[in-house]
């Protein structure tokens, strides 16, 4: 899923603080599992913001609110008659929800209250992990089920590069070496013929490098 | 080693003496005379010279423009590149511009990440990796070809090297995979990483060996002269990918820190010393960063010089 | 045990602090609190495995938004006890009321002008 993490709330303070009325809406997707903008967050954030309004004697009316996920429309529709009211929202959604609401009430300021990180895993309770870059062109079944573009810090096809520290990467002993891994997971499941032969180069036009990107499921579109 | 190109490098090695190459480092600034004052100080013991690209993520003036002027002072450069910070356009359009001057040698490198440098914040490029970039040299120098598909008529007459890492993860077995994957793509030669840890080195070329790797590329050693105990220590905490022993820590340490300098070079030249004695060994590379005035005492002591003159 | 401790303290019971939710902290500020104490079991004996680590963190996140919002955190501790440990227990009661009066009222109550609520504490 999509992994985010709260905004400095120092950094919403500042977005919001000339406003009297604020919305801040949370979704029950991706930042609800990732505990970054879920309902429970949207309470929290509500609450700090009335203490920082009441503590500096000024009135405000902040409000808090979830919708099922902010990348779909009807559900973004479905606080349409409150909006009027509100000076700003804040949107604890990913990006992309930001921006759909954005797209939708397009005359009201709407600031995003998570910064999105990368899609990834849960490895613990608060521990998430990068996992997939959305290259557009999945090769995992030539990795051994281990992705050399999301968990290798240089994108190598052909690793390990000369960095390869005690099974860690170079930059940092808190990530692992993706090659290192692919090579165990491959020793597993018999298959280092792999490691001999050159990987050509990738077309990268499939991923953010060819452009913004769209979907059209014709099976699914009438 | 098959493609014959106009390299001197390549002429020496297939000459069956040892070869020598060592590189130096760019400046920092916008300063023409480093490299020309670097160039002249070890031209009459190296077969050729590296320049290297960027390295550690830092900025310096860039290799192409200093193989350039190396190869307008008659001397034979070795073109470093990376491809951290530049795509296959570029880095097949410096190709080009580097063999429309003559320049015969490249370094095929992936590079180290842009979190050691001074601009941790920039984007990386990582278009394509080491392996990749070989295949690539291969393709203009061999098929007159580009990646994209267009073909030309003026080929670069390459040299194709490529780094190679014996002390590495996995293991040493994969090292010598991962350089036979090198070989596959098209590697002629190699400059390996430097090297402390002689036992190690020696597993690896006794695979290498055994697997018959040695005729297909010509492995030139890394050797690089500890200036002072700091530096060792330095360098076998510090710097991943590189292995230094105790005993070479020992070694160091062990004498007062007047003394030091020498007794790194002494120990260099010792290394040069048996290492000519490894089977597959056939020359080798000496990294004095910016000690580069060391280098023709280095190559004198291991016997090397001078340099032999090939018709 | 019946030792003396000041009278404006309202005790809030819970089977453990690893209920006490990061919401209940701020509403209780919200409500016009002038200081909040959590106090659960020693570290390592908690009757729940981690219920009071749980609120070890729950509690400094929320002195962390009281600092942001110019509440100020030192409104908020947390301390750990065992059930025995009575005398503690009314010098922490001590302690923190005089924390709080140099403080003065929260600014909640300041800019409201009335407290909605009772100064209140949260106990196990």
């Amino acid at each position: 899923m999509i992994k985010a993490v709260p905004k400095p709330l120092e950094e919403v303070l500042e977005q919001v603080k000339d406003f009297t009325k604020v919305l801040i809406v949370g979704c029950d997707g991706c930042v609800t599992v990732c505990e970054a903008g879920g309902m429970k967050e949207a309470k929290v954030l509500a609450s700090a913001l009335r203490l920082y309004f009441t503590q500096a004697g000024k009135q405000a009316q902040i409000d808090e609110t979830s919708l099922t996920r902010q990348c779909e429309k009807e559900y973004l529709a479905q606080i349409s008659d409150k909006m009027d009211i509100y000076d700003a929202v804040v949107s604890l959604a990913c990006g992309c929800g930001v921006q759909y609401m954005a797209e939708m009430y397009n005359n009201k300021i709407i600031y995003p209250g998570v910064d999105t990180c990368f899609m990834g895993v849960n490895e613990e309770r608060g521990l998430y992990a990068e996992r997939c870059q959305a290259c557009g062109r999945c090769i995992l079944a030539e990795t051994g089920g281990i992705c050399p573009i999301a968990r290798c810090s240089k994108r190598m096809l052909n690793g390990p590069c000369g960095g390869s520290d005690k099974g860690k990467c170079e930059i940092n002993k808190d990530i692992p070496c993706g090659w290192e891994l692919i090579y165990e997971r491959l020793k597993t499941l018999g298959q280092l013929d792999r490691f001999e032969n050159p990987v050509n180069p990738k077309d990268w036009s499939t991923s953010r490098d060819g452009g913004p990107r769209t979907i059209v499921r014709e099976d699914l579109r009438i | 080693m098959s493609a014959t190109t106009p390299s001197k490098l390549q002429k020496m090695i297939l000459s069956g003496n040892f070869a020598v190459t060592s590189e130096v480092g760019p400046p920092r600034s916008a300063d023409g005379a480093v490299i020309e004052h670097k160039g002249n100080l070890i031209k009459d013991y190296v077969d050729a010279i590296n320049v290297t690209d960027n390295q550690t993520s830092v900025c310096r003036v860039c290799s192409l423009a200093c193989c350039i002027r190396l190869k307008l002072m008659g001397l034979e450069p070795c073109l470093q590149m990376v491809t951290r910070d530049r795509n296959r356009i570029a880095l097949q359009s410096d190709i080009l511009g580097a063999a429309s001057f003559g320049i015969h040698n490249m370094l095929c490198l992936t590079g180290d990440h842009q979190h050691f440098g001074d601009h941790p914040k920039c984007a990386n490029v990582f278009d394509l990796d080491s392996v990749q970039l070989i295949q690539t040299v291969k393709m203009m120098r061999d098929e007159g070809r580009l990646l994209g598909g267009f073909e030309f008529e003026v080929r670069p007459q390459m040299y194709i090297g490529a780094a190679a890492n014996p002390f590495a993860g996995p293991n040493v077995a994969m090292r010598v995979s991962r350089l036979a994957k090198k070989v596959a793509a098209g590697v002629q030669f190699v400059q390996t990483q430097c090297i402390y840890n002689l036992d190690t080195f020696k597993e690896f070329m006794k695979i290498m060996v055994d697997r018959g790797l040695h005729e297909k590329v010509a492995v030139l050693a890394g050797i690089t002269p500890m200036k002072n105990v700091g530096m060792a220590k330095y360098m076998q905490k510090r710097v991943p990918g590189i292995d230094v022993p105790d005993e070479v820590v020992r070694r160091i340490g062990g004498v007062p820190k007047e003394k030091q300098a020498e007794e790194g070079i002494t120990l260099a030249v010792e290394q040069i010393q048996e290492l000519k004695e490894v089977e597959g060994v056939r020359g080798f590379h000496i990294m004095a960063i910016e000690w580069e005035e060391k280098v023709p005492e280095i190559v004198e002591r291991g016997g090397l010089f001078p340099r032999p003159q090939l018709a | 045990m019946r030792l003396q401790y000041p009278p404006n303290v309202r005790i809030i019971e819970v089977p453990c602090t690893g209920k006490v939710d990061v919401m209940h902290l701020l509403m209780a500020f919200e409500y016009g609190a002038d200081g909040v104490i959590v106090v659960g079991c020693m570290e390592g004996d908690c009757h729940y495995s981690a219920g009071n680590l749980y609120a070890r963190k729950r509690v400094n996140r929320v002195k962390e938004i009281l600092d942001k919002v110019g509440v100020g955190g030192e409104r908020l501790a947390m301390y750990n006890l065992s059930s025995g440990m009575g005398g503690r227990f009314a010098e922490i009661v001590r302690e923190i009321t005089e924390k709080v009066m140099e403080l003065g009222p929260s600014p909640i109550r300041v800019a409201t002008g009335k407290a909605t609520g009772p100064i209140a504490e949260v106990t196990t």
